[in-house]
């Protein structure tokens, strides 16, 4: 116990970390998902084709493999970012390949009246998009988005592995300083836990407020 | 691809027709945009020199390459084959009826679904040397990846069993099975076969996760790659190849379950149908009232 109590300091860091870099990268992930969501369902074939290309490439890439990438083998080419943001990029491009697979499932889900309604009011595409598809379309969707938001708070500890102290690497550095690891790992898994369960019960809120019950 | 991508816009008329070029030329503009912006980056920086690229045309560096790659699909055989076992017999633990078995089954899925399989890898790494237990390397990074990949797995098992018709355990039950036998013979069989594309694609996740080599150092495909390109060099041609190698192997495996998804599709709906039409014909004017 007091290897935790020691370093609530290093703890608490790590956590806020964490925390930062979970929220960031789920706001990125979702615009990115939305984006990449309506691009695969455009009019224009190019663009269409473009989504499909991101998710495919996106998916089957280990995530450690593209922050490698990003970190360390970019800057030879003269592209550089603060590590913080560069992790908070590339995990929000990967998540944003899952969330826009997931958005698209969502708006398979909406009744096809619907967009016939839309157009025979005479809505653009973007407009139906924006009006009737999407709103209904993501309602359908919070339970699995919450699961993806759950996988990108779990997959924010890979940052570690390229040398963003979260709480991973914060209790591995305690550790390796008190080793006392029983303590310190069950800190650390706990508090992912801890956290897992506020996603879920955020997603559950959500749910309740927003989810149309057909 | 799905109704709703022809029911969202109308067949394209003169004026639409001309919106879509204007946004074709303008999207293929962007690409190559930002196609001759990386090649800028590359040649400023002399990456884009043939003597840069060219170890990747020579058979050692291939056959490294390779070998690394063999790693990678070994270590994700034995995960996938144990993290499969083991997420078996967590689904049926759920799903027995036997209380303690029920929790203790649950306890495990639900606390190592939320623990990134990172920290499970610290833990082999630093902590259980500790305590005696020292694996040899493949099975550091083999054993936390079944852990955290059981209760994946025990999830995806446990959705299909209870996905299956009740009807099945019922006809099971009432033609003198036991609930072992009935689970083993019945409901299994179907279970697994419907659930063959999920299993095939929680194989690509799989397979990324054996990524974390790179920490354990284990000599698969990303360690593999941090090697040679701290003795060549050669950092983004190196990470470049491996990534491409792990697009080819895992758009592959993503391919295949599409493939088996489509096939079983038709099957369940033959079998849906094949069922409807019997049901379908006694069906006169005076039955149509139950």
């Amino acid at each position: 116990m007091d290897a935790l109590t020691g370093h609530l300091g290093e703890f608490g860091h790590g956590l806020v970390t964490t925390v930062h870099m979970t929220v960031v990268t789920t706001i990125g992930a979702l615009l990115l998902g939305v984006i990449v969501a309506t691009l695969r369902i455009c009019p224009v074939p190019l663009l269409r084709g473009v989504g499909t290309v991101y998710v495919e490439v996106l998916q089957n890439l280990p995530l450690l493999a593209l922050l490698v990438l990003f970190v360390f083998a970019l800057p030879t080419i003269g592209i550089t970012f603060p590590l913080f943001t560069s992790a908070a990029i590339v995990i929000s491009a990967y998540e944003g390949a899952y969330l826009a697979e997931a958005i698209r499932a969502g708006i398979n889900t909406v009744g096809v009246g619907q967009a016939e309604a839309a157009r025979a009011i005479g809505l653009t595409f973007s407009q139906s998009l924006r009006y009737v598809i999407l709103p209904q379309g993501l309602r359908a969707v919070i339970q699995p988005m919450g699961t993806i938001c759950i996988a990108l708070l779990m997959n924010t500890s890979l940052a570690a592995a390229v040398g963003v102290v979260e709480l991973t690497q914060a209790a591995n550095n305690v550790n390796l300083v008190e080793a006392q690891p029983i303590a310190v790992f069950t800190g650390a898994g706990l508090a992912y836990m801890l956290l897992a369960l506020l996603i879920s019960r955020i997603t559950g809120a959500l749910e309740r407020r927003f989810a149309i019950v057909r | 691809m799905n109704p709703n991508q022809q029911i969202l816009f109308d067949v394209p008329g003169p004026r639409a027709q001309r919106r879509i070029r204007i946004a074709t030329v303008l999207g293929a503009l962007a690409i190559l945009g930002g196609i001759a912006w990386a090649v800028h980056q590359f040649a400023s920086h002399g990456e884009l020199a043939a003597e840069r690229w060219q170890p990747f045309t020579t058979w050692p560096i291939w056959r490294y390459l390779l070998d690394a790659l063999w790693a990678t699909l070994l270590a994700a055989a034995a995960t996938a084959v144990l993290s499969g076992a083991l997420g078996l017999l967590l689904a049926l633990g759920r799903l027995s009826a036997h209380r303690p078995l029920r929790w203790l089954a649950g306890a495990y899925v639900e606390v190592f679904r939320t623990v990134p399989a990172l920290l499970l890898v610290y833990i082999t790494l630093f902590a259980l040397p500790k305590y005696g237990l020292n694996f040899p390397l493949f099975w550091k990074l083999v054993v936390p990846l079944v852990v955290s990949n059981a209760a994946v797995f025990a999830e995806i098992f446990r959705a299909g069993i209870k996905a299956l018709d009740r009807g099945q355990t019922e006809a099971g039950l009432a033609i003198g099975l036991r609930r072992g036998q009935v689970m083993r013979l019945v409901v299994l069989p179907q279970a697994l076969l419907r659930l063959t594309p999920s299993l095939v694609s929680q194989l690509v996740g799989l397979l990324k996760d054996t990524s974390l080599g790179f920490v354990v150092s284990y000599t698969e495909l990303l360690y593999s790659g941090q090697v040679l390109a701290s003795y060549t060099h050669l950092l983004i041609q190196t990470f470049l190849v491996v990534a491409l190698i792990y697009l080819v192997v895992n758009a592959s495996l993503s391919k295949l379950a599409r493939v088996l998804q489509a096939r079983n599709g038709r099957l369940t709906t033959r079998g849906r149908s094949a069922a409807r039409e019997p049901a379908a014909t006694p069906l006169t004017p005076g039955s149509t009232a139950r």
